[in-house]
């Protein structure tokens, strides 16, 4: 049978960033994914070349409109190893508080977007309804939504006060109670079931061969988390992956559901242990060495490589994104599903692409 | 069906998730980084905020004493306002009005003032006063 060419993207119903597959069909049925990427690439790693080592903070920030915090907290980790400088425990402690809310609110941006994929919009309404709570409280404790901009090189910039933890417990009792609810249209509805479970099954060897990160490792089976290295102040606080072992669009789904509820219950210990010591070492001169840092985003493994010789600006920032490496193990879940199954399977990586291309 | 019966009845009796937006605003919180203030009566001109910003949107002029922001290339990251000695800048919590016309930031401080307010600031001010220059060559 002759092989038809169907165009994915880069503009497409189902993504929110734009990514292309070209996808070589025969009849309804997937025989070749091939990806491209770079329709939003904008060079900010190239930045860092006119940006002092303070400076790159907000830029890093930009790297992904979601997990913004995420993004600087592990530059600024780098940075701090290249300095030898250790930031203070409530640091740490607070770096795990805002990670873990925009864990949440990442996941519950995804959950809501995935919901909408397969045509289930009150799902979508709901998952972000419970998502603008935790907006709320990135706001109102860090003074933006999502480009909070909390951290600096040697620590953090804003604190917690008592009863501004307080408030954040008691929204964030509301947003696990408030996804409780949800767990059984999500995760048990009949048709969400028929257009998730064993749709775009990728095993354990394959995740591991292809590389695969985050969810989408951890749906497939393998207990692999960077929170396991214990940075920030993960090594103090109980913390477990979470796992599914069947490898398909709902173990993916799954593992993110349940990880918001993690999130929360890491928010709590870290507010319980939450110790008392300034925000920011304070520190002289400027990096030189090299250091590589490797943290947990919403969707994987992020790696930031920092490298200076001591002057003004660094010499390299390098960032390896985790949609970058889901990249493979997409193309090679997708061959051999009907066209139809494609917006789905593609949205259950959680692709991140202003991530990918920086 | 009895299943539904729950969710209808609890909606039925909820509150709407919804603001009615223009009729019905929230208040920003207090803590928010919105509309950029500067105070040029307080500002000593010492050009730490422009080597600290970074969109690089505040230009510092020390000899004419002026201080200009391009007000859309600010981020609202508050750097700015925590780098500054004097506590000329500060963020107030609610955003830009929506304007017809584009605006920039300029302020035209007086040169008679600097020396009064830079002499007790002279000691803290000495570490980058050294350094300040030669930026200030580049980017000019």
């Amino acid at each position: 049978m002759p092989r038809t060419v169907v165009p994915f993207g880069p503009q497409h119903p189902v993504l929110p960033e734009p990514i292309h597959l070209t996808l070589h069909c025969e009849d309804e049925i997937i025989k070749e994914a091939v990806p491209a990427i770079g329709y939003v690439h904008r060079g900010l790693e190239k930045l860092a070349e006119i940006r002092d080592h303070n400076q790159m903070v907000q830029v890093v920030e930009r790297v992904c409109g979601i997990c913004s915090m995420i993004h600087a907290a592990a530059y600024c980790a780098a940075v701090e190893q290249i300095l030898g400088i250790k930031p203070p425990p409530r640091a740490e402690y607070l770096r795990v508080v805002w990670s873990e809310l925009h864990r949440m609110h990442s996941h519950l941006l995804w959950l809501g977007l995935y919901a909408d994929a397969f045509g289930f919009e009150s799902l979508f309404m709901h998952f972000w309804r419970i998502r603008e709570r935790i907006m709320d409280v990135m706001e109102a404790t860090a003074g933006n939504r999502v480009i909070i901009s909390v951290n600096v090189v040697g620590g953090v910039r804003r604190d917690l006060t008592p009863e501004q933890q307080k408030w954040v417990l008691s929204e964030v009792d509301w947003v696990e109670k408030e996804v409780a609810r949800l767990k059984d249209v999500m995760m048990n509805d009949y048709t969400v079931k028929k257009r998730t479970v064993g749709v775009g099954i990728l095993s354990k060897e394959q995740a591991l061969e292809l590389g695969a990160a985050g969810p989408m490792l951890r749906g497939s089976g393998v207990a692999q988390d960077m929170r396991m290295t214990g940075y920030h102040a993960y090594g103090e606080l109980g913390f477990e992956p979470v796992v599914e072992t069947d490898g398909d669009s709902y173990a993916r789904s799954n593992v993110r559901f349940r990880e918001v509820l993690a999130a929360v219950d890491l928010v709590r210990q870290a507010m319980a242990k939450l110790p008392d010591s300034e925000l920011a070492t304070a520190y002289k001169g400027r990096p030189k060495g090299e250091a590589v840092m490797r943290v947990e985003q919403p969707r994987g493994e992020l790696l930031y490589y920092v490298k200076s010789s001591g002057g003004k600006y660094l010499d390299r920032v390098r960032i390896r994104t985790p949609t970058f490496a889901n990249i493979p193990p997409l193309c090679a879940v997708l061959p051999g599903l009907e066209l139809a199954d494609i917006p789905v399977v593609v949205l259950s990586m959680d692709p991140c692409i202003s991530c990918t291309e920086r | 069906m009895l299943h539904m019966t729950g969710t209808i009845l609890r909606n039925l009796f909820s509150q709407r998730a919804t603001r009615l937006y223009p009729i019905e605003k929230r208040e920003p919180f207090a803590e928010v980084r919105g509309e950029l203030l500067f105070d040029v009566e307080k500002c000593t001109f010492c050009v730490r905020c422009q080597m600290a910003c970074p969109s690089q949107c505040i230009t510092v002029d020390r000899k004419a004493a002026t201080w200009a922001c391009d007000a859309f290339a600010c981020v609202y990251c508050g750097i700015c306002a925590d780098t500054c000695p004097d506590g000329a800048l500060s963020h107030a919590p609610a955003y830009r009005p929506v304007a017809r016309e584009k605006s920039q930031m300029f302020y035209q401080g007086v040169l008679k003032e600097k020396p009064k307010k830079a002499a007790p600031a002279a000691a803290p001010a000495a570490a980058p006063a050294g350094e300040s220059p030669k930026p200030e060559k580049a980017e000019a």
